[in-house]
C-alpha cells in the first residue's frame, strides 16, 4: 500500500507547541488561558484519529521533512505501533487537561502558567516520538520530553522537589547521554542509517554477535523511561510533581515513550528474528520478570499512595517489554495493547490519588479509612481501575493479560506464566486493601464536612474509569492495531 | 586570477586596525570596528555563496611571487576544510566587538585595533597556501592576543598572558624546525600544495609528525599541554575568550588537517592509535576537571578541552564520518563555546562574580538570558536537535569504527558533559534567586541580542539541517582520505 503523504503528523506536534505558546501569552487572563489546553487536546486527538483509518487498513501516513545526515532524515511515519501510543496520549490529554484545571485551581498552586505551558508542550514530543520515522527523530523527541517535563517535576520548588527532579534528570539524561548515545553511534556505524525497518534495521548487518548484544542492552537501559530495573529509581522520585503530571506524564506519556522506544528497537531496529537468534529475548524476559515482581514487592511496602502507584507502574511497564521479547505473536499483541490498557487504568488511579489529596489533603493509605463514604465516585473509580490492574474481566487489563498469558504458553515458557500469575496476586494484594479500607474502614475521627467530590476533578476520573471498562469490552481498535504491528 | 576576494577578506580588518590608530573617540572606535567586522562578515558570506562544493581543489586562489629567491610566494586559497573557519572567524569577530562594547573601558581604540589585527591574522592562517606565509600569520597572532590578555585582562593577566605566550611559542619553534625540514625535502619550496604531493620516507614523516604534533597539540590544546588554557581564559576579557576558544583552538586541529594528515599520511596512520588515546584522555580528563569547577569561566574552559578531544578523535579516526564530524564539531564548538563565554561575560559585567555558588534563580530576574543560556548549555552537552549532537554522533560513529575502547571513553566524556553542564545550569538559573538582593541584574539588551541571535540560529540550523555545512566540507574530506589511505591502497 502506498504511503499517504500528509502534513498531519507535523500538525499534531505543532498544536501542542502552539498551545504552550498561547498559554504563555495569556499569562494574565486565567480563564482564557485554562481554556487553551482542552481545546488543543481535542484538536490533537481529532488529527490523530483522522489518520487512524489509513493505519487500520495497513497503510502509513508519512512526512519527510529534510535530510539530517546521509541515511538519517528528520521524518515522520505513522504506523500501527505509533498509532497506539499517539491515540492513548492524545485521548488522555483531553481528560487530563480538564483534570489539571480542577486540581491546580482547587489547590491554588503557584506558577500555574509555567505549569500549563510545560504540560501542553510535553505532548508535542510525546506524539512526535510516536510518529518518528527513525531513531534520530525519535531520540530528539525523547530528549525534549525529558527537558520539558523537568520543570513540572520541580514545580513545588521545595527541597523535596529539587531532590526528586535532580534524580529525574540524572537518571534520564545520564542514561541517554551514555549508553543510548553509544548505541546510536554504533548502530549508525554498522548500518549506515537509523531508519526503522520492518523486520529490523540490523537484521542483515555484518557485525559480531557480542557487539550486537552490547548495543541491544545499551538501548534497553539507555531508554531509561522504560524503567527496567535498575533504571527505575527516577519514577518514584518524579512523584514530587503535582498529581496531574504523575497521571498523564508519569503513567502515560513519558513512561510509555520509554517502552515504546524499546518496542521500536525490538521490532524495527533489531527485528524479532535477530533478538531471538542472539538469545536476547529470553534474557530480557528474565530481566523484566525480575522488575515485574520486585517492583510489586516494593509497591506492597509503600504507604504513600502515589509511591505505591509509581512502583506499580514500574512493574506494569515491564509487562509491555515482556510481551515484546517473548517473541510470540500473541504475546507481542498483549504487550502492545497493554500500553493502552495500563494507561487508561493507571491514569484513573492517579486521578483518584489527586482527588483524595484535593478533597482531604491525605496522601497515606493508612489515613484513608472510610474516605470512600465521603468520595464515593472517586473510590468507585479507583476500585474499577484496580480490577483492571489485576486483570479481572471485563476490564482493559484483562484483555492484555489474557494475551500475555496465552503468549507465554505459545512461546513455551511456563516460567513467565507463573510470573504473570504471581504478579496478578501481588497486584491484588496492594490494590484491593486500599478500596477495602476506604469503604469499610472506620474513620479515625469524623472528617470535616468539607471533604467532598470536586466536580472538575471527579468527572475526568470517572471518564477514564469508564474508558478502562470500555476497552475491556470493545478492545477491537487496539487489537487491530497491535495485530498490524505483528503482521 | 580574478577578483582578489581572499586578500580583501584578510586586509579589510587590517586596514580597519590601521584606521583605528588615528581615532581619538571611543565611540568612533567601537562603531568603526563594528562596521569593519560586519563588512568582513559580509565578504565571507560572499565567499561561501560562491564556493563550489563539488571540488576539493583550492578556490579563489591568488598567487604573487614574494621572495622568489627563497621560493616564497604570497599564495592564498580556500577549500572545504578552511571555508567554514573563514566564516566562523568573521562571525565571532563581530560578536567579540559587540561583547566588548561596554566591557572594555580603557584604551578602547587600542583594544579594537588589536581585535581587528587579530582577525586579519587568523584569516591569514586559514587562507595561506604558502608555508612561510602561514608561519608568519601563525606567529604574528601571538602578539595581539598577548596584548588582549595582558592589557585588558583580569587580576592575574600578566602571568596568564606570559604563560600563553611561552607555551605557544615553544610549540611554534618546533613547528619552525619542521617547516625548514620540509622546505629542504620538498626542493626548496614553501608551496603547501607542492609539499602535500611529496612522498616522504616514513622515518622523516615520523620526525616531522612529532614536531608538528607538539606545536598543534599546544594550540588545541591536548592533555598534557593544556595548562595554559584555563589561566588564559580566566584572565582574558570576554572578547579574548571568545576568540581564543572559538577560533584559536581550531588552529591546532586545522594544522593537523592541513599538514599532518596530507603531508605525513603514513605517520598519521601509524600514530593514529596514540592520537586517539590522547583524544580520549582529553575528553575524560577535561570533563572531570570541568566537573570540579566553581568558576563559570573555568568550567567552560575545561569543557573546551573535552570538546576539542572529540575533534581530534574524529580527525584521527581517519574515516569519513570521523573527519566530517571532527570538522563540523570545530565549527560547532566555535559557535557554542563562543556563546557560552559571551554569556559568562554578560553576567559578569552585571554581578562581578563568576562563582557558581554566588548564583541562583536567574530565571526569575533575567528570563531571556536564562532561556538562551539553556539553549547554549544544551548545545554544549550535545542534546539531540542541536548542532553538537550531529557532530558528536558522526565523531562517535567514526571513533567506534576506528577503535571500540576509544569510542567508549568518549561516551563517558559525553556523560560527564551532561553532568557538569546541567549541574551548572540548575545552580545558576533555577531555584530561589540569590543574586537578586545583592546585585542589580538587568536582562539582555538589544545590542546583546544582536550578538546572541546569530549564534542561536546556528545552533538550531546545524542541529536540524547540517546538510549545507557538510556539503562544504565533503569533497575536501573525501579527497583528504584518499591522500591518507592512498599509500595503503584506499580505504
Amino acid at each position: 500500500m502506498e504511503p499517504v503523504i500528509s502534513i498531519r503528523p507535523l500538525l499534531a506536534v505543532a498544536i501542542a507547541g502552539l498551545a504552550a505558546l498561547s498559554v504563555l501569552l495569556l499569562n494574565k487572563r486565567e480563564k482564557l488561558r485554562d481554556l487553551v489546553s482542552p481545546l488543543a487536546a481535542v484538536a490533537m486527538f481529532t488529527i490523530v484519529a483522522s489518520m487512524a483509518p489509513t493505519v487500520m487498513a495497513g497503510g502509513t501516513v508519512e512526512l519527510r521533512l529534510f535530510e539530517i545526515l546521509p541515511g538519517i532524515d528528520f521524518a515522520f511515519r505513522v504506523d500501527a505501533l505509533g498509532m497506539v501510543f499517539a491515540t492513548v496520549s492524545s485521548l488522555l490529554w483531553i481528560v487530563a487537561a480538564v483534570y489539571s484545571i480542577g486540581y491546580m485551581r482547587h489547590l491554588n498552586e503557584h506558577a500555574q502558567t509555567r505549569f500549563f505551558a510545560c504540560f501542553a508542550l510535553s505532548l508535542a514530543p510525546a506524539v512526535g516520538g510516536a510518529f518518528a520515522a527513525n531513531l534520530f527523530t525519535l531520540v530528539i523527541f525523547y530528549e525534549v520530553l525529558s527537558l520539558v517535563t523537568y520543570p513540572l517535576v520541580y514545580h513545588h520548588e521545595d527541597e523535596e522537589g529539587w531532590k526528586g527532579s535532580r534524580k529525574y534528570l540524572v537518571y534520564l539524561m545520564g542514561a541517554s547521554k551514555s549508553v543510548l548515545l553509544a548505541a546510536l553511534a554504533l548502530t549508525y556505524a554498522i548500518a549506515g542509517s537509523l531508519d526503522f525497518v520492518p523486520g529490523g534495521l540490523l537484521a542483515g548487518a555484518n557485525a559480531p554477535a557480542a557487539l550486537l548484544t552490547v548495543i541491544y542492552f545499551c538501548y534497553l537501559f539507555g531508554f531509561a523511561k522504560a524503567a527496567v530495573m535498575p533504571m527505575h529509581a527516577w519514577l518514584p522520585a518524579a512523584m514530587v510533581a503535582p498529581t496531574p503530571v504523575s497521571a498523564l506524564l508519569h503513567a502515560v506519556a513519558v513512561v510509555k515513550m520509554g517502552v515504546f522506544c524499546v518496542l521500536r528497537v525490538v521490532f524495527h531496529v533489531f527485528g524479532a528474528g535477530l533478538v531471538g537468534g542472539l538469545g536476547l529475548g529470553i534474557a530480557t524476559a528474565y530481566l523484566v520478570s525480575f522488575t515485574i515482581l520486585m517492583a510489586s514487592v516494593y509497591a506492597l511496602t509503600r504507604d504513600d499512595l502515589k509511591a505505591r502507584l509509581a512502583y506499580s507502574t514500574v512493574s506494569q511497564l515491564s509487562y509491555v517489554v515482556l510481551g515484546a521479547v517473548l517473541l510470540s505473536p500473541v504475546a507481542m499483541v498483549g504487550g502492545i495493547i497493554h500500553i493502552a490498557a495500563h494507561a487508561f487504568s493507571k491514569i484513573t488511579l492517579f486521578f483518584c490519588a489527586g482527588s483524595i489529596y484535593c478533597a482531604s489533603g491525605k496522601r497515606n493509605i493508612s489515613d484513608m479509612a472510610g474516605i470512600g463514604r465521603r468520595l464515593p465516585w472517586t473510590m468507585g473509580a479507583f476500585f474499577v481501575a484496580s480490577l483492571s490492574m489485576i486483570g479481572v474481566p471485563p476490564t482493559a487489563g484483562f484483555v492484555s493479560k489474557w494475551y500475555l498469558t496465552l503468549g507465554s504458553v505459545e512461546a513455551g515458557e511456563v516460567a513467565f506464566l507463573i510470573v504473570l500469575l504471581a504478579s496478578s496476586v501481588l497486584n491484588a494484594a496492594y490494590f484491593l486493601p486500599v478500596s477495602y479500607v476506604a469503604f469499610f474502614g472506620a474513620e479515625a475521627r469524623e472528617s470535616p464536612p468539607a471533604v467532598r467530590e470536586i466536580p472538575l476533578v471527579t468527572i475526568p476520573l470517572v471518564a477514564t474509569a469508564i474508558l478502562s471498562v470500555l476497552m475491556g469490552v470493545f478492545p477491537g481498535y487496539f487489537l487491530a492495531l497491535a495485530e498490524g504491528v505483528v503482521r | 586570477m580574478g577578483f582578489p576576494l581572499l586578500s580583501l577578506i584578510i586586509f579589510t580588518p587590517a586596514a580597519g586596525a590601521a584606521v583605528l590608530m588615528f581615532l581619538r573617540s571611543d565611540d568612533a572606535a567601537r562603531w568603526t570596528a563594528l562596521v569593519v567586522t560586519v563588512l568582513d562578515l559580509a565578504l565571507s558570506i560572499v565567499l561561501l555563496a560562491g564556493f563550489d562544493t563539488t571540488t576539493h581543489e583550492m578556490q579563489f586562489t591568488e598567487k604573487v611571487p614574494w621572495v622568489p629567491a627563497l621560493g616564497i610566494t604570497y599564495a592564498l586559497g580556500v577549500d572545504g576544510i578552511s571555508a567554514l573557519f573563514v566564516f566562523l572567524t568573521a562571525l565571532l569577530s563581530t560578536v567579540s566587538v559587540l561583547a566588548s562594547w561596554v566591557a572594555i573601558e580603557r584604551k578602547v581604540t587600542a583594544f579594537m585595533a588589536s581585535l581587528l589585527a587579530m582577525q586579519a591574522l587568523m584569516l591569514g592562517v586559514f587562507l595561506s597556501l604558502d608555508l612561510f606565509l602561514f608561519y608568519v600569520f601563525w606567529e604574528a597572532m601571538l602578539i595581539p592576543m598577548y596584548l588582549i590578555i595582558g592589557v585588558w585582562g583580569g587580576e592575574g593577566r600578566v602571568y596568564a598572558a606570559f604563560k600563553f605566550f611561552l607555551y605557544t611559542l615553544a610549540g611554534s619553534l618546533l613547528f619552525l624546525v619542521g617547516v625548514i625540514a620540509l622546505y629542504f625535502h620538498g626542493g626548496e619550496t614553501f608551496d603547501i600544495l607542492a609539499l602535500t604531493a611529496l612522498d616522504l620516507p616514513f622515518q622523516v614523516q615520523s620526525w616531522l609528525f612529532f614536531a608538528f604534533l607538539i606545536a598543534f597539540a599546544v594550540k588545541v590544546p591536548m592533555v598534557p599541554v593544556h595548562t595554559w588554557l584555563p589561566d588564559a581564559h580566566v584572565q582574558a576579557p570576554t572578547a579574548g575568550s571568545i576568540i581564543l576558544a572559538g577560533v584559536l583552538l581550531k588552529m591546532g586541529a586545522y594544522g593537523f588537517l592541513r599538514f599532518s594528515l596530507p603531508m605525513l599520511p603514513e605517520a598519521s596512520l601509524y600514530f593514529s592509535p596514540l592520537m586517539l588515546a590522547l583524544s580520549a584522555l582529553a575528553i575524560v580528563y577535561g570533563g572531570l576537571l570541568a566537573l570540579a569547577q566553581d568558576d563559570l569561566k573555568k568550567l567552560v574552559a575545561y569543557s573546551s578541552i573535552s570538546h576539542m578531544g572529540f575533534v581530534t578523535m574524529g580527525i584521527f579516526a581517519l574515516n569519513l564520518r570521523g573527519l566530517e564530524g571532527g570538522i563540523l564539531q570545530m565549527f560547532n564548538h566555535g559557535v557554542t563555546t563562543g556563546a557560552l563565554f559571551l554569556f559568562v561575560g554578560l553576567i559578569y559585567e552585571r554581578t562581578h562574580t563568576r562563582s557558581i555558588a554566588d548564583y541562583g534563580g536567574l530565571m526569575k530576574v533575567a528570563p531571556v538570558y536564562t532561556v538562551f543560556l539553556a539553549l547554549f548549555t544544551l548545545s554544549s552537552m550535545a542534546l539531540p536537535g542541536t548542532n553538537s549532537f550531529v557532530g558528536e554522533l558522526l565523531v562517535l560513529s567514526g571513533g567506534f569504527a576506528a577503535n571500540f575502547a576509544v569510542g567508549a571513553a568518549a561516551v563517558l566524556g559525553a556523560t560527564l558533559g551532561a553532568a557538569y553542564l546541567l549541574g551548572m545550569y540548575r545552580k545558576v538559573a533555577l531555584g530561589p534567586p540569590s543574586v537578586g538582593g545583592r546585585f542589580k541584574i538587568r536582562d539582555v539588551n538589544a545590542r546583546e541580542m544582536v550578538a546572541i541571535l546569530p549564534l542561536a540560529a546556528f545552533v538550531l540550523w546545524v542541529g536540524l539541517y547540517p546538510k549545507p555545512f557538510l556539503a562544504i566540507i565533503d569533497a575536501s574530506v573525501s579527497h583528504l582520505l584518499t591522500e591518507v589511505h592512498g599509500t595503503e591502497g584506499g580505504q
